[in-house]
């Protein structure tokens, strides 16, 4: 069996059998803590030796200018706005992911499909759709979701930003106009779709209402041990 | 296919019209005439006053800079040129064609998703993978598709010696080292993928080798007899 697998379909030119590297997901909301962990998780296996590459949404070269200029206009439409997430998370899986995983690299990932799928079914898209345009993603070695209660990621996103973010308050569904009551409803309902989300990819929950070292030891201790395994498999 | 292909399957097909607008494609190979023809179909119905929308493949705005950019740097994979010109077709099918649709319109569009289903198909792209990435977009009410000896068309375009784009030559394929060669494979398995699509989705033919008039009147008849015309005029003259 080759190292990766994809959901469904392997793209055209891709050889998974070359695929040596792991591929770590974190998962949560803005403002459950999911970057300041990426950063010290960086840290620690830099630190134990490990090569290490940092991947996120809307960072692909091929389309991310014009996929924040689409929504900074707000003139894009949902199929869309997915359409234009699926290409950059595409492009940086074949771009960035893959040769990573390739040269034997550890692939931290801030938010992956999933992020991606829940934001488009709460937003009404078909799940059978949204699932078989990421049905060509690789199947990370570990998903953490950092769950946040919304009152805890409503303090941090105004100490982060002093704002709260038009799409992370779901504005473009129209819950309400008042942009508060919009994020509580909004980041609920996120929160349930990854539940529902969790045994079928397997999910591993973190509690992040906790303080930055607690969430960082315990993720610490997880990936401790897959690395202590993945050694120990050859 | 699998068993979860099979659930897949019901999600594969288009779904059908249910708009009071007209929808017409037209689809062939490069140097097949159609978008000469879909011109002169625009000014007839323009000219006789009916509400006509024209589109055309590659086009939205929002999404062409990122397109041209990944040709021009090489940043395409076959998923990437796929999904790019999924999202291109999605923009001005949100934005354009479905609400012109819903409105009453007749709308006109010059390569539509055979012309995805065929290219990204000799790209290697999954075919039901692509099939469902693009069912968002209803069928057409008229496809007509340009049918041309592939030596024929081969020659109106090589004739002339043209300076070949890298992707429209297929070059990212690997066919052959030399462009126009590497066209004429290209071009070739993109026919072989057209000719499938013919039955499926019930494209109506059209012999490419007439002369323009003699096409365009065959078009015009049966866009009369299959399409009530009298539904899109405008109500009242601008």
């Amino acid at each position: 069996m080759s190292p990766k697998q994809c959901y469904e379909i392997v793209p055209p030119n891709v050889n998974l059998e070359t695929l040596t590297g792991k591929l770590l997901v974190i998962e949560g909301a803005d403002g459950s803590g999911r970057s300041t962990q990426i950063g010290l998780l960086t840290d620690w296996l830099e630190h134990d030796g490990y090569a290490v590459v940092n991947v996120g949404l809307k960072r692909s070269t091929l389309i991310s200018n014009e996929l924040n200029s689409a929504q900074q206009s707000k003139a894009i439409s949902p199929i869309t706005l997915r359409l234009f997430y699926a290409t950059d998370f595409m492009d940086q899986l074949e771009n960035v992911i893959i040769p990573a995983l390739r040269a034997g690299f550890i692939v931290l990932a801030d938010r992956y499909i999933y992020t991606l799928m829940a934001r488009a079914i709460v937003r009404g898209a078909g799940p059978a759709w949204v699932e078989s345009l990421y049905s060509l993603a690789i199947i990370p070695d570990a998903v953490f979701y950092l769950m946040v209660r919304p009152r805890i990621l409503i303090e941090r996103n105004f100490q982060n930003k002093s704002t709260l973010d038009y799409w992370e308050s779901g504005m473009d569904i129209g819950y309400s106009q008042d942009m508060f009551k919009s994020f509580f409803t909004y980041q609920r309902q996120i929160q349930s779709q990854f539940l529902k989300m969790k045994d079928k990819y397997g999910f591993q929950l973190i509690n992040g209402n906790r303080s930055v070292r607690a969430v960082f030891k315990d993720l610490n201790e997880r990936i401790a041990e897959l690395l202590k395994n993945w050694v120990s498999n050859g | 296919m699998s068993e979860a292909g099979e659930i897949i399957m019901d999600i594969l097909k288009p779904a059908d019209l249910k708009y009071p607008g007209a929808l017409i494609a037209v689809e062939g190979l490069d140097g097949s005439g159609k978008s000469t023809q879909m011109h002169l179909i625009k000014r007839w119905l323009e000219l006789e006053g009916y509400k006509v929308f024209f589109t055309e493949w590659n086009s939205s705005l929002a999404v062409k800079p990122a397109t041209r950019k990944g040709k021009k740097r090489n940043l395409l994979t076959p998923t990437t040129f796929c999904l790019i010109h999924c999202t291109d077709l999605a923009d001005r099918y949100e934005r354009q064609i479905e609400p012109l649709l819903r409105a009453g319109y007749i709308v006109l569009s010059d390569r539509y998703i055979y012309t995805a289903l065929a290219r990204d198909a000799v790209r290697n792209c999954d075919r039901g993978w692509v099939r469902r990435i693009y069912s968002f977009a209803v069928h057409p009410t008229i496809t007509f598709f340009f049918k041309l000896p592939l030596e024929v068309a081969l020659n109106r375009i090589l004739s002339s010696r043209p300076k070949l784009k890298y992707h429209e030559a297929g070059m990212d394929l690997h066919l052959s080292e030399d462009l126009y060669e590497s066209f004429r494979i290209f071009q070739g398995k993109i026919n072989e993928e057209y000719l499938r699509l013919i039955d499926e989705y019930n494209m109506v033919v059209i012999d490419a080798t007439q002369a323009v008039e003699k096409q365009q009147e065959q078009l015009r008849k049966i866009i009369n007899e299959r399409i009530d015309l009298s539904r899109y005029k405008w109500r009242s003259f601008r």
